[in-house]
């Protein structure tokens, strides 16, 4: 039987989720075993022509070349993954949605009539269809293995959406927000980080974005009656999934009310 | 002449996207651009208003790969604008995970990303098929470097116990001691790296470079320390904007940096190599020496033997650092901002980066400057492609075309960093 192509493509993007892969180092030949890497720039000159079986897509839209470039991957991918918070959310760059992006172009280049970008930084889905979708900022490497393995046996992959909360119960770890006042977006947080934060004594910041049913209106008045003010509210739901519907949606109600 | 064209679209092997262009009349190059279009994402606009507190995590995501730098570049930054000093046992630490990185990101591309060109493979995955044991052997000193970050730092990639004046929470001994067995073959591989890299077969290309590091007295800078040259430059992060500026050029969405009078430099392992050769640790000098590296190095096709050296200091370092490990305590030094401006430097794997950051009373960022290596090895690595290319007009331009990828890759180009696609066409008329 042939071998399933992989590619992997870059937006807006740091990196690191395509890293992941890299980082999986007692899989990776394992995995280029199972797999034809056939469009893996970051890895290999090498690029084989598509359709490609399995597109993994990491990065948001942020110019107009990449939002016709996303419809040509789409056209070339039979099964697309996004992975990673600029992919699924619009990143940390999906700041600019809420300023005036000339101005942002002004204040970090010389000759802003150079930069040919959009206004905003949105997710992949809201150009294409999106077959699953891996959160994180980073993705976890054992989720994205999780991802490929259920793609190769033609399965749903097992990706919880419950939150933080449930991964500290099990990890063993006291709440920092009961025990030490601490505030933490863990509540309302997709689980998949193995609750890594409260575990070194920090409240959770929240970047594999929003769980399943999270209850944001209920935290907030948590996180108020621990004196959290409402600028710093807004700051922690805009972080690297700022644009998530449910972050987005409380942080704009919290600048109307606050 | 006959007119040829050659297009190869997207440069492999490099963290980004980025293009070259070259145009040559007869034996004349007219035109030479390395471009960046990596989409822009306007860290420095938007770390306007957000408090202090949060720039290491925000500004770590300006790399997946080289986190740690960022991390350290604007905590040294915060504490420079909060008059904050932290304890040795924080430096150690922090010098520990920073270790970590150089050993996860020089084995990246040691093994990974530039290898293959010395060996004629398209990737390391093709090279693992006649060259197994090297390719996992560079896997295993990878992920040695990795578990150094993940157990200081919560996680490879975006770890998240680093903090303004500290750490979080601080690793117990009997964590750090657990590293030690790997550690210890790790230093071992790493001088086999030496011993295999530094056989490779390196293209002549030699020019008088003008280096540009960070040096401390007490040890191979990394962390923390000041910024000298190669032509007697010995300054403080302070004054760094005095001595280096920042262009913005039409075909790039990254800013090119020069010296003040206009020169190009070159930031990153061969630039510390040549600085501060006399603070190597004893194996890494001794690989050295047996690797016939001596300063200065000019040749850039070198740059992977002496990042094979750089990882053998990173396994002696973060060996000594296990052993004599003390915990923090506390973990973090406590920071109150006040109203002013901070400087901070460090050696990402790639070189030095710079942030600077003016605060309000409150602590939160009134202005952000960072100039990562990438920007700064740019018009060096320009530099590099002209007089290759002039050498070697007679070559095929297949064979040009992957011995200019290989010069770009001989810095290990962040192009996330620096902003990236790289799509290189050489254009003969």
């Amino acid at each position: 039987m042939r071998k399933p192509k992989l590619a992997v493509w870059k937006f807006a993007s740091c990196d690191g989720c395509q890293l992941s892969l890299l980082d999986a180092e007692d899989e990776l030949l394992a995995v280029a075993g199972a797999v034809e890497i056939a469009n893996f720039p970051e890895a290999s000159r090498e690029v084989l022509p598509g359709p490609y079986q399995l597109s993994l897509v990491e990065g948001s839209i942020t110019t107009p070349h990449d939002a016709e470039r996303i419809q040509q991957v789409r056209s070339e991918s039979e099964f697309l993954v996004t992975i990673g918070a600029c992919a699924t959310a619009g990143g940390i760059q999906a700041l600019r949605n809420w300023a005036d992006v000339a101005e942002f172009t002004r204040s970090v280049y010389a000759t802003p009539e150079f930069i040919d970008t959009l206004d905003t930084s949105t997710a992949i889905a809201d150009h294409v269809t999106v077959d699953f979708e891996l959160r994180g900022c980073p993705i976890n490497k054992g989720q994205l293995l999780e991802v490929v393995n259920a793609f190769l046996y033609g399965r749903r992959p097992d990706i919880p959406g419950y939150s933080v909360c449930i991964e500290c119960k099990r990890r063993g770890t006291t709440c920092v927000m009961v025990a030490d006042g601490t505030p933490c977006l863990g509540p309302v947080t997709q689980a998949g980080c193995g609750a890594l934060c409260p575990a070194y004594h920090r409240g959770c910041y929240g970047c594999f974005g929003p769980a399943e049913s999270a209850n944001l209106p209920a935290l907030i008045s948590e996180l108020r009656r621990l004196e959290v003010d409402d600028a710093t509210l807004v700051r922690a739901l805009r972080t690297y999934n700022a644009y998530a519907p449910e972050f987005r949606a409380a942080s704009d109600e919290l600048e109307v009310t606050g | 002449m006959t007119k040829r064209t050659i297009d190869v679209n997207y440069l492999a092997r490099v963290e980004g996207e980025g293009s070259l262009s070259v145009t040559l009349d007869g034996d004349r190059i007219t035109e030479l651009e390395f471009g960046i279009f990596e989409p822009p994402r306007f860290f420095e606009a938007f770390l306007q208003g957000r408090h202090f507190t949060e720039v290491p995590d925000i500004t770590a995501r300006i790399c997946g790969i080289c986190p740690i730098g960022y991390q350290t570049s604007s905590v040294n930054a915060m504490e420079d604008a909060c008059n904050t000093a932290v304890t040795p046992e924080i430096d150690a630490l922090r010098r520990l995970i920073y270790c970590g990185e150089w050993i996860e990101s020089h084995a990246l591309h040691v093994f990974l990303l530039h290898a293959p060109d010395f060996l004629g493979y398209e990737s390391a995955i093709h090279m693992a098929k006649d060259f197994p044991d090297e390719v996992e052997m560079g896997l295993r000193i990878k992920k040695i470097g990795n578990s150094i970050v993940e157990v200081v730092g919560g996680r490879e990639i975006h770890p998240i116990n680093t903090r303004v004046g500290g750490f979080y929470r601080a690793p117990t001994t009997r964590q750090l001691e657990a590293l030690i067995p790997e550690l210890e073959w790790g230093l071992d591989a790493a001088l086999q790296t030496a011993g295999l890299v530094s056989g490779f077969t390196f293209p002549e290309l030699d020019r008088d470079h003008l280096f540009v590091a960070m040096r401390h007295p007490d040890e191979y800078a990394i962390a923390r320390g000041r910024v000298v040259s190669s032509r007697g430059l010995d300054i403080t992060a302070h004054e760094y904007e005095d001595h280096f500026t920042e262009q913005h050029v039409a075909r790039s969405n990254a800013l090119h940096s020069l010296t003040a009078d206009g020169q190009a430099y070159h930031v990153g392992p061969m630039a510390r190599f040549n600085l501060n050769f006399e603070q190597l640790t004893p194996h890494a000098a001794d690989a050295a020496t047996r690797a016939g590296l001596a300063p200065p190095v000019t040749n850039p096709f070198r740059s992977i033997a002496v990042r094979a050296i750089e990882i053998i200091l990173a396994f002696e370092e973060a060996l000594r650092i296990v052993r004599h490990y003390r915990p923090p305590d506390p973990a973090a030094i406590e920071v109150t901002p006040r109203a002013g401006t901070g400087y901070g430097v460090s050696e990402a794997p790639r070189g030095l980066l710079y942030h600077r950051y003016r605060i309000d009373a409150d602590g939160l960022i009134e202005q952000a400057r960072i100039v990562p290596p990438t920007s700064q090895n740019q018009p060096t690595i320009e530099a590099d492609l002209h007089d290759l290319i002039s050498a070697n007009l007679s070559m095929a331009d297949d064979d040009l075309t992957w011995q200019c990828e290989q010069a770009i890759r001989n810095y290990d180009p962040c192009i996330s960093c620096a902003t990236h696609f790289l799509d290189l066409r050489i254009n003969r008329g």
